[in-house]
């Protein structure tokens, strides 16, 4: 029987015969932790291992994105607990100025199609969209992968989704991402990969597939892969990282554990209602919901594509009064391109506040978030109560959160 | 008796309706409030303590019994405490359709016994498996037993890798056998 995606990569790295359901060793190309999990990953490891050097220095990497420079002494410590360990050990720390780890692992060209990555954040598997293995662990899984090199993994089964139809503006991956959300729910792919088919997803710039692959962790899925891909995503894989870009493919007779078909012509615009992702309905629905507040960024959409769209919409005009809009780069790498085509000045003179890059808004970051009553509208893939703080966060894309923060309420592009 | 053959009193998580009990999180195991808790013994007594129905279960059970659960067992958070107040309170195994993927990952690292059994929901709805049965299972070849009722079952074997891991007590152990000191 053939090999589905995520199959065809464990088996390119571990002697055992690789089928679902069996657990199996398998060898990492790259192990990494970040500000939150990483001080653990270092207890465990001194307690168990002492002075012993990791497997390999080359291939471990401590990634900040979570709480930039710190606002807590928490994390302060944190963070140098971990950079003295690093520094013993002679492993290299992508510091508080680098931005999110797993977008920081693509630029570098360390997470590379069909390789494997793990790390302590639960989004690792958005690395899915550059059709490498990414997983996150826990601290003791993490710290055994660091001494080892290896970790073992249940094989999952695989569902394959086809995508019939295609999309244009003014909706755009978001929209998608929430839409399949919405779809999918969180039972249908869970604790399986996912592969995804389809025109509309095959066509998806880098960002897209980003945007895309990094919510499958909603779907409670273990990872999410595009196999197909269109001319460009190579030169742009090659532009970022430097690497040479090539997808598995799955294999003519691979067997899935579920097929299913999505229609997705006619799509529009999609918001998902505080406190669940997947609670997704029409912008159309919900015109007129008062907002507080905004954040663009996240590993969802901070890249320089989703700021570029949120500044097309912002251009030239200014953010309502009483309204604040926080934006926040992936990684320095986009700060440096936002910059340069004037992506920064035109967000800037909008009013928003533009901060430095990292994880920021997402999770309990260093910046925005939301008091008690306060209402959110994020680009974020997450809304769960008290994520953000004690507000509520409606969820987005860049276009929509910048249309609304021009009015002060949900809206979308067509109200301009 | 074999290494790989385990026996015990089982508890059938049950809820009111008497239908196996899905998707109990990490919340309903061991919740939030006591996660300050490091000492392994002070965590056996809230086992299920928000589970409703079954927050009695640690003055209820005996060392080396085996809690049968439904679907997605440990859905939810990361807490290893969700492991360990098991482990605190002796439990032999857990058996269920399914675990969260974390919680799997959690139970097997600190060499905690875990086994799928597909057809748990089956048996338990034909009260081929009741609480306060005694029965078997051999982790290798996937053959049940209940013993009270003769009754024989299939449940998933355990893989090479986790029953490796489980006989050397946890991940750290079974490392430092393999070299990785
Ligand atoms: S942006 Fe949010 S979801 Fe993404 S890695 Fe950071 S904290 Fe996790």
């Amino acid at each position: 029987m053939g090999k589905t995606v995520i199959e065809k990569i464990i088996q390119g790295h571990t002697v055992e015969e690789v089928k679902p359901g069996k657990i199996v060793w398998m060898d990492l190309d790259i192990r990494s932790a970040r500000d939150f999990g990483g001080p653990n990953v270092v207890k465990n490891y001194e307690r168990e291992y002492g002075e012993t050097p990791v497997a390999d220095k080359k291939k471990t990497y401590f990634t900040f994105d979570l709480c930039v420079p710190p606002s807590s002494l928490k994390y302060a410590d944190n963070q140098q607990i971990c950079r003295k360990f690093a520094r013993k050990q002679g492993i290299k720390v992508f510091d508080v100025d680098c931005g999110i780890g797993s977008h920081v692992l693509v630029e570098e060209g360390l997470a590379q199609a069909g390789t494997t990555v793990v790390g302590t954040d639960s989004h690792m598997n958005i690395l899915g969209a550059v059709g490498c293995f990414g997983q996150g662990m826990g601290d003791v899984d993490i710290a055994f992968a660091f001494r080892s090199g290896k970790t073992w993994f249940e094989i999952p089964e695989t569902v394959k989704v086809l995508l019939k139809g295609s999309f244009s503006s003014p909706a755009t991956a978001k929209d998608l991402t929430l839409y399949i959300l919405k779809k999918l729910g969180t039972k249908k792919a869970a604790l399986k990969a996912v592969e995804f088919y389809g025109e509309a997803v095959k066509n998806l710039t880098l960002s897209g597939r980003i945007t895309f692959c990094s919510m499958v962790t909603e779907m409670a899925g273990i990872i999410g892969f595009i196999p197909e891909f269109g001319d460009s995503l190579k030169s742009e894989i090659k532009d970022i990282s430097g690497i040479k870009f090539s997808h598995h493919q799955a294999e003519k007779d691979s067997s899935y554990a579920d097929e299913v078909e999505i229609d997705i012509s006619g799509l529009v615009p999609q918001v998902a209602v505080p406190f669940s992702p997947d609670n997704v309905q029409d912008v159309s629905e919900l015109k007129g919901v008062k907002i507080d507040t905004g954040f663009i960024g996240s590993c969802t959409n901070g890249r320089t594509e989703d700021l570029a769209l949120a500044a097309r919409i912002l251009q030239g005009k200014k953010i309502k009064e009483g309204v604040t809009l926080k934006v926040v780069p992936a990684t320095r790498r986009v700060y440096k391109e936002i910059l340069e085509k004037g992506i920064l000045e035109d967000l800037f003179r909008s009013g928003a506040v533009v901060s430095n890059p990292g994880c920021s808004g997402c999770a309990e970051g260093h910046m925005g978030l939301t008091g008690e009553g306060e209402v959110q509208i994020s680009t974020g893939n997450r809304n769960f109560a008290g994520k953000q703080g004690k507000g509520k966060t409606y969820l987005a894309s860049p276009v929509v959160v910048a249309a609304s923060c021009l009015f002060g309420s949900i809206s979308s592009q067509e109200d301009l | 008796m074999e290494e790989s053959v385990l026996s015990g009193r089982i508890w059938v998580l049950l809820d009111r309706k008497e239908r196996l009990i899905e998707d109990i999180d990490t919340d309903q195991i061991y919740h939030n409030a006591f996660l300050h808790i490091t000492e392994l013994s002070q965590m056996g007594q809230y086992a299920l303590g928000n589970l409703e129905g079954w927050k009695d279960f640690p003055e209820k059970v005996h060392s080396g019994d085996i809690l049968v659960a439904g679907r997605n067992f440990g859905a939810g958070s990361s807490r290893q405490q969700a492991v360990d107040c098991f482990t605190a309170l002796n439990i032999g195994l857990i058996l269920a359709p399914s675990f969260g993927a974390i919680y799997f990952r959690n139970a097997v690292n600190s060499g905690f016994p875990v086994l799928k059994c597909a057809a748990l929901d089956e048996l338990v709805a034909k009260k081929a498996l009741e609480t306060g049965d005694k029965i078997e299972v051999n982790f290798r070849s996937g053959e049940g037993w209940d013993i009270s009722k003769d009754i024989s079952f299939k449940v998933e074997p355990m893989s090479a890798v986790q029953y490796d891991i489980l006989k050397a007590e946890g991940l750290f152990n079974y490392g430092k056998k393999l070299g990785h000191e």
